[in-house]
C-alpha cells in the first residue's frame, strides 16, 4: 500500500481528529492514521457512552474528506516525507506527507511495586478500557490508585458499570489538591466535572497521601496494603488500576529528529516542531488533557494547510489554556517516597524479567540495559523506561525504528520504499485503503 | 593532579578489558579508561560470534589460537555471558560453493580445526528453516556465541580482582609520551598506553590506517530453535558484493533467548550512526532468501556498530612506533569479539618481551609504516570481501 497526502496525521485521538477535521476543511488532501480499529484514541475510545464533544468531532470526521488509515501503525520513518506503517495482517505501507502533525498522545506511567505484576493489577486506564471492552466488573471489589485527574474518571466510570469502588488513593497530598482546585476556580467545567466524579463515587474511600505499597494474592490479586502517613493497613479486592499520571509518546517526533526538551516536544504558537512542516498536537507537546489537545489539534490543521491567520487566533485562545497544563503537572509531582516501593525482588522490567537488584550500581540507562537487559523485550523500554527515570534518574536517549515491533519482512520491504524496485506505484495514486477503514 | 601506574589501557570494550586483565594477571598496575560502561561501544554493536576465519593464514592463526582460548575460558564465564558453543554452518548454496567447503575445511585441518562437512540432507536436517535446495555446509562445532555487554564486563570484573582500577565517565583528551589527559583535568602517567578505542582510536592518533566500517544488526523477539547455528552464508565467491563497498551478507545468530540476530552490512564512509534503509532492506533480503520463514517474525530492534577496518583487515598488536609509550590494540574490524583473547596475550607478551604462542609480525602495526605512510591512504583495496564473519 502507498499514499500520499497534503498533510498526515497521526493518531486519532482527540488532537489528531481536530487537526485533520481542521486540515481537510481547508481543502487539503488529508491522511488520518492511527493504530486501532476505531478513531476516538485512549480517552473517547468507543464502548461505553461517549462524551459530547467526542460524538461531535468524531461525527465532523466521519462527515469530512479525511481518509482514514485505522488499524494502521506507524513504525518508521525512513526518509524525510516519508513514514512507513504496518497494519495487524502484516501489510506494510508507504505514507507520504508535505506536511505531518503527530498526534501520538500519552500512556499510563507505571511505577513498580511489589505484586505489581500480579494478575488483576493493571492501569487505571487500562482497566477502564477493559471495561469498556466488555469484561464484566460489577459488583467486584476495585482499588483505583496511583496520580492525576484519571484516577475519579476512571472511579467514577467503573463505579456506574457496577463496581465496588474501595478505594481512590491519590499520592499527592490534600494541601496540593486543594491548591490546584483552587487554580480551577477559571474553569468552571472542569470543577464541575470533578464534582460530578466525585459524587458518583460516594461512599467510596478518597483518599490523599495514599498508595499501595504492594499488592498481595496466589494467582491473582486479593488484597493491596496501603499507606498514608504512616498508617498501614491492607484492603480485599479484586481488581487495581494504579496510574501515575502519563507519559508523553515521544518515540516518533524523536526519530523525525524534532527537538525534546524535558521529555516534551517542542512547539512554536503554531504548534510546528523543530522540524520544518512537523507539527506536534496534545500531550506530547505537554499533558494539558483532552480540550487543550483539540485546541492544539485546531491550530496545527489550520497551520499545516497554510492559514497562519486562523490559527494564530487558536494560539491565543491557547496560551490562556496553559495554566491548567502547569497546574496539573504540579499536582502529580510523584512522592519521592514512591522510590522506595520496589524491594530488591520487584520486577521493574517485565518483558526481560528483571529485577531491582540487578539494576543496582549502574550509572545509565544504556549501561543497565546492554547488562540487565532492562527494556529490550518487545515493549522496547515503554513501561520501565519512565519507571527507572523516576527510580534512578536515567534518561532514555537513542530512539531508532522500529518504534513498534514490526515483522522482519516489512523492515525489509523499505527496500521498494527506497526506490531499489522500479515499479512502486506512482505518487497521488489512491489505493482503495478507504475501504479498509470503518 | 597526576597519578602513575604501569599501564594505562584506553578502552573498555571487549578488547580494553581483555588486555587489561592480562596486564594486571601478570602484574602490571594497569588503569582503564572509558567514557562509558564497560562493553558499550562497538562491542555492544556487535553480534558476539566466536568464529575461526581464513581470509589470510595470520587471520586464520589469531582466530583459531583466540577460538581455543575462549573454550577454555568457558567454564568461568558467568551465565549471563551466554556462552554457547552452538559452532558456525558455512552454508553453501550450489556445487561451486561447495567446492569452497572442501577447500576451507583442508585449511582449517591445517589450523588444528575440525570441521564436518554436511551434505544437503544433513543440512536440512540440522537446520530445518533454511531454504531448499542447498548444497551443502562446512560445520565448525568449536565456535561459540557469546553476549558480548556481559562478557566485556566479566573481563573488566577480573582485571579489577587482579588488581586493575577502572575509570569511567572519563574521556582522553590526549596520549602521549607516557602522559594520558583527561576531561577533568587530571593526568595518568604510565611507561605504557594501550590504545584499544576501535573505530574511534584514530581521535588520539590520526595517522592510523584504520577507517571507520558500519554496520546494521536486527533482532526478533523470540523464536527458540528456530535456527540452532551460527548461519553464515559462503557465497562470497560469485557475490557482486566483493566489488562495491557497500554489501550485505547472510549472517544469522540464534541468541540464547530465542531471539535472532540479523546481519549483517557493510559500509565504508558513513558516519552517522543512523539506519541506512536501503542497505537494511538489502540485508533483511538477503536472510529471507535463505530462511524464508524469517519475514514473518517480529523485529525488536535494529542498530548500527562501527568497526575499525584496517587495509589488509588484520588488527594493529603490539607497540607504535611513533612513541615508545603506545601500544596498539585495534583495528579489529568484524572480528574483536572472537580476537579480543588472542590481542590481549600477544599485546602483553610483546610488553614483556616474552616468546608469543603464535607469530606477532602479522599484526604489528609497523607494518604499514614501510611503504611511506599507510595512514590516509584512501584507496584501500580489500582482495576478498568474505561473507566472513560480521560482528556489527
Amino acid at each position: 500500500m502507498k499514499d500520499s497526502f497534503d498533510i498526515l496525521v497521526v493518531g486519532a485521538g482527540p488532537a489528531g481528529i481536530a487537526a485533520a477535521v481542521s486540515a481537510a476543511a481547508c481543502g487539503k488532501r488529508v491522511g488520518l492514521v492511527d493504530d486501532n480499529p476505531a478513531a476516538g484514541g485512549q480517552i473517547w475510545r468507543s464502548g461505553g457512552e461517549v462524551p459530547d464533544d467526542a460524538q461531535r468531532w468524531i461525527a465532523m470526521l466521519e462527515a469530512s474528506s479525511v481518509a482514514r488509515l485505522q488499524g494502521w501503525r506507524v513504525f518508521d520513518a525512513p526518509r524525510s516525507g516519508v513514514l512507513h506503517a504496518e497494519r495487524g495482517d502484516g501489510e506494510c505501507g508507504e505514507l507520504c506527507y508535505k506536511n505531518l502533525i503527530l498526534a501520538t498522545g500519552a500512556r499510563e506511567r507505571f511505577l513498580p511495586f511489589p505484586g505489581w505484576t500480579l494478575p488483576n493489577v493493571m492501569g487505571a486506564g487500562g482497566l477502564d478500557a477493559l471495561v469498556r471492552g466488555g469484561v464484566p466488573i460489577a459488583g467486584k471489589r476495585v482499588v483505583v490508585a496511583g496520580t492525576g485527574p484519571l484516577l475519579l474518571a476512571v472511579a467514577a466510570h467503573l463505579k456506574r458499570h457496577g463496581a465496588r469502588i474501595v478505594a481512590v488513593c491519590e499520592q499527592a497530598p490534600l494541601s496540593r489538591l486543594v491548591r490546584f482546585a483552587s487554580r480551577l476556580l477559571g474553569e468552571p467545567a472542569k470543577l464541575r466535572q470533578g464534582a460530578e466524579y466525585r459524587i458518583a463515587i460516594r461512599g467510596a474511600r478518597y483518599l490523599t497521601g495514599c498508595w499501595i505499597v504492594a499488592a498481595h494474592g496466589r494467582d491473582r490479586v486479593e488484597s493491596v496494603r496501603l499507606r498514608q502517613g504512616s498508617k498501614q493497613w491492607d484492603v480485599a479486592c479484586d481488581f487495581v488500576g494504579c496510574g501515575f499520571h502519563l507519559v508523553p509518546n515521544i518515540e516518533l517526533p524523536a526519530l523525525l529528529g524534532c527537538r525534546i526538551d524535558h521529555g516534551f516536544v517542542s512547539v512554536d504558537d503554531s504548534m510546528q516542531t523543530s522540524v520544518p512542516g512537523v507539527y506536534c498536537v496534545g500531550e506530547p507537546t505537554g499533558i494539558g488533557g483532552v480540550e487543550l489537545a483539540v485546541l492544539e489539534g485546531e491550530i496545527a490543521g489550520r497551520a499545516a494547510a497554510g492559514r497562519a491567520d486562523e490559527a494564530r487566533k487558536h494560539a491565543q485562545r491557547r496560551r490562556g489554556k496553559l495554566g491548567f497544563l502547569r497546574a496539573l503537572q504540579e499536582v502529580c509531582t510523584l512522592d519521592p517516597q514512591l522510590r522506595s516501593l520496589p524491594t530488591a525482588d520487584t520486577r521493574i522490567c517485565r518483558c526481560e524479567d528483571v529485577r531491582l537488584v540487578s539494576l543496582d550500581g549502574h550509572n545509565t540507562w544504556r549501561d543497565a540495559k546492554l547488562q540487565t537487559r532492562c527494556g529490550m523485550g518487545p515493549c522496547q523500554g515503554r513501561v520501565c523506561g519512565p519507571a527507572t527515570e523516576f527510580l534512578f534518574g536515567w534518561r532514555v536517549e537513542s530512539v531508532r525504528p522500529p518504534i513498534f515491533p514490526a515483522l522482519v519482512s516489512s523492515l525489509g520491504s523499505a527496500c521498494e520504499a527506497d526506490g531499489l524496485q522500479q515499479n512502486s506505484a506512482p505518487q497521488g495514486a489512491s489505493p482503495a485503503f478507504e475501504k479498509e477503514t470503518l | 593532579m597526576s597519578s602513575s601506574c604501569d599501564v594505562v589501557v584506553i578502552g573498555a570494550g571487549i578488547v580494553g578489558t581483555a588486555c587489561a586483565w592480562e596486564c594486571a594477571r601478570r602484574g602490571l598496575q594497569t588503569v582503564v579508561v572509558d567514557e562509558c560502561g564497560a562493553g558499550g561501544g562497538a562491542t555492544a554493536a556487535g553480534m558476539g560470534h566466536i568464529v575461526v576465519m581464513d581470509d589470510s593464514p595470520a587471520q586464520l592463526a589469531l582466530t583459531s589460537y583466540s577460538q581455543r582460548l575462549w573454550r577454555e575460558l568457558a567454564a568461568e564465564l558467568p551465565a549471563e555471558a551466554e556462552f554457547e558453543m552452538c559452532g558456525t554452518l558455512w552454508v553453501a548454496s550450489d556445487e561451486e560453493e561447495m567446492g569452497e567447503v572442501r577447500r576451507k575445511q583442508g585449511v582449517y585441518a591445517s589450523a588444528g580445526v575440525r570441521t564436518e562437512v554436511l551434505a544437503a540432507n544433513a543440512l536440512a536436517e540440522a537446520e530445518p528453516h533454511l531454504r531448499r535446495p542447498l548444497a551443502g555446509a562446512l560445520l565448525v562445532p568449536t565456535d561459540a556465541v557469546l553476549y558480548p555487554p556481559s562478557s566485556t564486563a566479566f573481563l573488566l570484573r577480573q582485571a579489577m580482582r587482579a588488581g586493575a582500577r577502572f575509570q569511567s565517565a572519563r574521556k582522553v583528551i590526549s596520549a602521549e609520551q607516557g602522559r594520558v589527559r583527561l576531561d577533568d583535568g587530571t593526568e595518568l602517567r604510565a611507561p605504557r598506553i594501550v590504545n584499544a578505542c576501535g573505530a574511534e582510536s584514530v581521535e588520539l592518533l590520526p595517522e592510523l590506517p584504520i577507517r571507520k566500517r558500519k554496520g546494521h544488526l536486527a533482532i526478533t523477539d523470540r523464536y527458540p530453535g528456530f535456527v540452532r547455528h551460527q548461519l553464515v552464508e559462503l557465497g562470497y565467491l560469485k557475490s557482486a558484493h566483493s566489488v562495491s563497498t557497500d554489501s550485505v551478507a547472510f549472517n544469522v545468530q540464534p541468541r540464547q533467548t530465542g531471539q535472532l540476530l540479523i546481519g549483517s552490512s557493510r559500509e565504508y564512509g558513513a558516519e552517522t550512526p543512523g539506519v541506512n534503509h536501503a542497505l537494511l532492506a538489502k540485508m533483511i533480503e538477503r536472510a529471507q532468501d535463505y530462511l524464508p520463514g524469517i519475514g514473518k517474525m517480529q523485529a525488536i530492534r535494529v542498530w548500527t556498530g562501527f568497526r575499525a577496518a584496517t587495509p589488509d583487515k588484520l588488527p594493529l598488536i603490539g607497540p607504535w612506533a611513533g612513541d615508545d609509550s603506545l601500544f596498539l590494540a585495534t583495528g579489529h574490524e568484524g572480528l574483536g569479539i572472537t580476537t579480543s583473547l588472542g590481542t590481549a596475550k600477544l599485546l602483553v607478551r610483546a610488553m614483556l618481551g616474552e616468546k608469543t604462542e603464535i607469530p606477532a609480525d602479522p599484526y604489528l602495526p609497523d607494518r604499514f609504516a614501510h611503504n611511506g605512510h599507510g595512514a590516509g591512504n584512501d584507496e584501500v583495496h580489500v582482495h576478498s570481501h568474505s561473507a566472513e564473519s560480521s560482528h556489527v
